[in-house]
């Protein structure tokens, strides 16, 4: 009943529209994300897609620097040690860590997981995303200390 | 206690303005009034000219949907003392065009929802002489939350992405054609992909989340959208690594 009741008052309403002068159109501003914390929150978990893209790029020169041999390689590993490369680093560090945990808190919302009758919690599901984090850092952790 | 409570309204006088104007209104200040209560008063006390849709005042049918500073809600489940000591600005809801003062143009919300095909849909109905269509409790609470859409709006004023991108089906279309993908009388899965698949379907959604924190009915439309997004992409693998599996 509420649908047809819908239905009918949005042709009226074109009807009228049509008859009775036009629409007014509001447009969304660029900046509209700047008036409410959630959207900045939104926005800069966004942004900090870059930072993830640029660690990616940098273990891609990484690679073609062991490939170029010992001696660029080399060059490479004492570019990352220059006072700009740890800052870049130390900087997108945050941004990655801010862009993992704001995932791994919406995990819950694309993962619904059945149990028999039960679904399993929100919270499980996000507490299982930060235990296999752990688990991998642990791992690299443990084979670059004892490689 | 105050006695009185300014608001602020969007006027569009589409029949002989064509820009907008906020006028302001002074109404009584009752602890019991919902904003709907106050656009009454106003149209019957002070000025019969103002336009806005409302119908059963319960949060039922979905109709008094509007931007309260800058937030949309029901107006009949707003109450007033929310927002003292004022001003209360009140508007149509945003990324919908305005017919007349808070009254929206809603036929490309409609056109969207249709796409989705929100019905059960069969490769074969069955002879009524086989009886109905069985559906346990467990098979009900799979898409119960996302039936209990009443086509309000809000999410769709709350969604910046339907904002800058109009193509887009939208929150409440997505959720619907979930509670329909996700009734286990319903075939009708892949019809449904073949629309929310496209460019102006799921993947305009970067979650932003808002559609979820102003649904009425707690439907979470972003939730919808984000699982229907992980079925697609199992799918995409299922079909590349099992090219040979039943599709």
């Amino acid at each position: 009943m509420v649908e047809v009741v819908i239905t009918s008052v949005g042709q009226e309403m074109s009807e009228y529209s049509r008859r009775n002068g036009g629409l007014y159109q509001r447009r969304t501003p660029i900046f509209w994300w700047t008036k409410k914390w959630s959207n900045v929150k939104f926005i800069t978990r966004e942004l900090t897609s870059v930072f993830v893209a640029g660690y990616a790029l940098v273990l891609l020169f990484q690679i073609r620097a062991l490939f170029q041999g010992p001696e660029t390689y080399a060059n490479f590993l004492e570019w990352l040690k220059t006072p700009i490369s740890i800052t870049l680093h130390a900087v997108g560090f945050l941004f990655v860590l801010f862009h993992s945990i704001t995932w791994f808190n919406l995990a819950p919302k694309a993962m619904v997981i059945r149990l028999g009758k039960k679904t399993v919690p929100g919270s499980l599901i996000a507490a299982s995303n930060y235990a296999a984090w752990l688990v991998v850092s642990g791992l690299i952790t443990w084979i670059l200390a004892f490689s | 206690m105050a006695e009185s409570i300014t608001l602020e309204i969007f006027r569009y006088l589409s029949e002989s303005e064509t820009k907008p104007a906020f006028q302001t209104y002074e109404v009584p200040f009752r602890r019991d009034w919902v904003i709907l209560d106050a656009l009454n008063y106003i149209k019957d006390n002070l000025d019969g000219t103002l336009s806005f849709r409302w119908s059963c005042r319960m949060g039922v049918c979905g109709s008094c949907g509007m931007m309260v500073d800058g937030t949309p809600v029901l107006t009949c489940a707003t109450f007033m003392e929310k927002f003292l000591p004022g001003p209360i600005r009140v508007e149509p809801l945003v990324n919908f065009p305005a017919v007349r003062d808070l009254v929206i143009e809603m036929d490309d919300f409609m056109g969207k929802l249709s796409r989705v095909k929100p019905w059960i849909i069969r490769d074969e109905e069955k002879p009524l002489s086989q009886g109905e269509y069985i559906q346990t409790p467990a098979q009900l609470h799979d898409y119960k939350q996302y039936s209990m859409c009443i086509n309000c709006m809000l999410c769709y004023a709350a969604c910046p992405i339907v904002g800058l991108e109009p193509g887009f089906v939208g929150p409440a279309a997505i959720a619907l054609a979930q509670r329909y993908n996700l009734d286990n009388r319903d075939q009708g899965k892949k019809e449904r992909m073949e629309v929310l698949s496209q460019d102006d379907g799921i993947y305009e959604c970067t979650l932003v989340g808002e559609c979820s924190v102003v649904c009425p009915k707690s439907v979470d439309p972003a939730g919808a959208i984000q699982r229907y997004k992980a079925t697609t992409a199992m799918e995409w693998w299922k079909s590349l690594l099992l090219p040979w599996g039943k599709k």
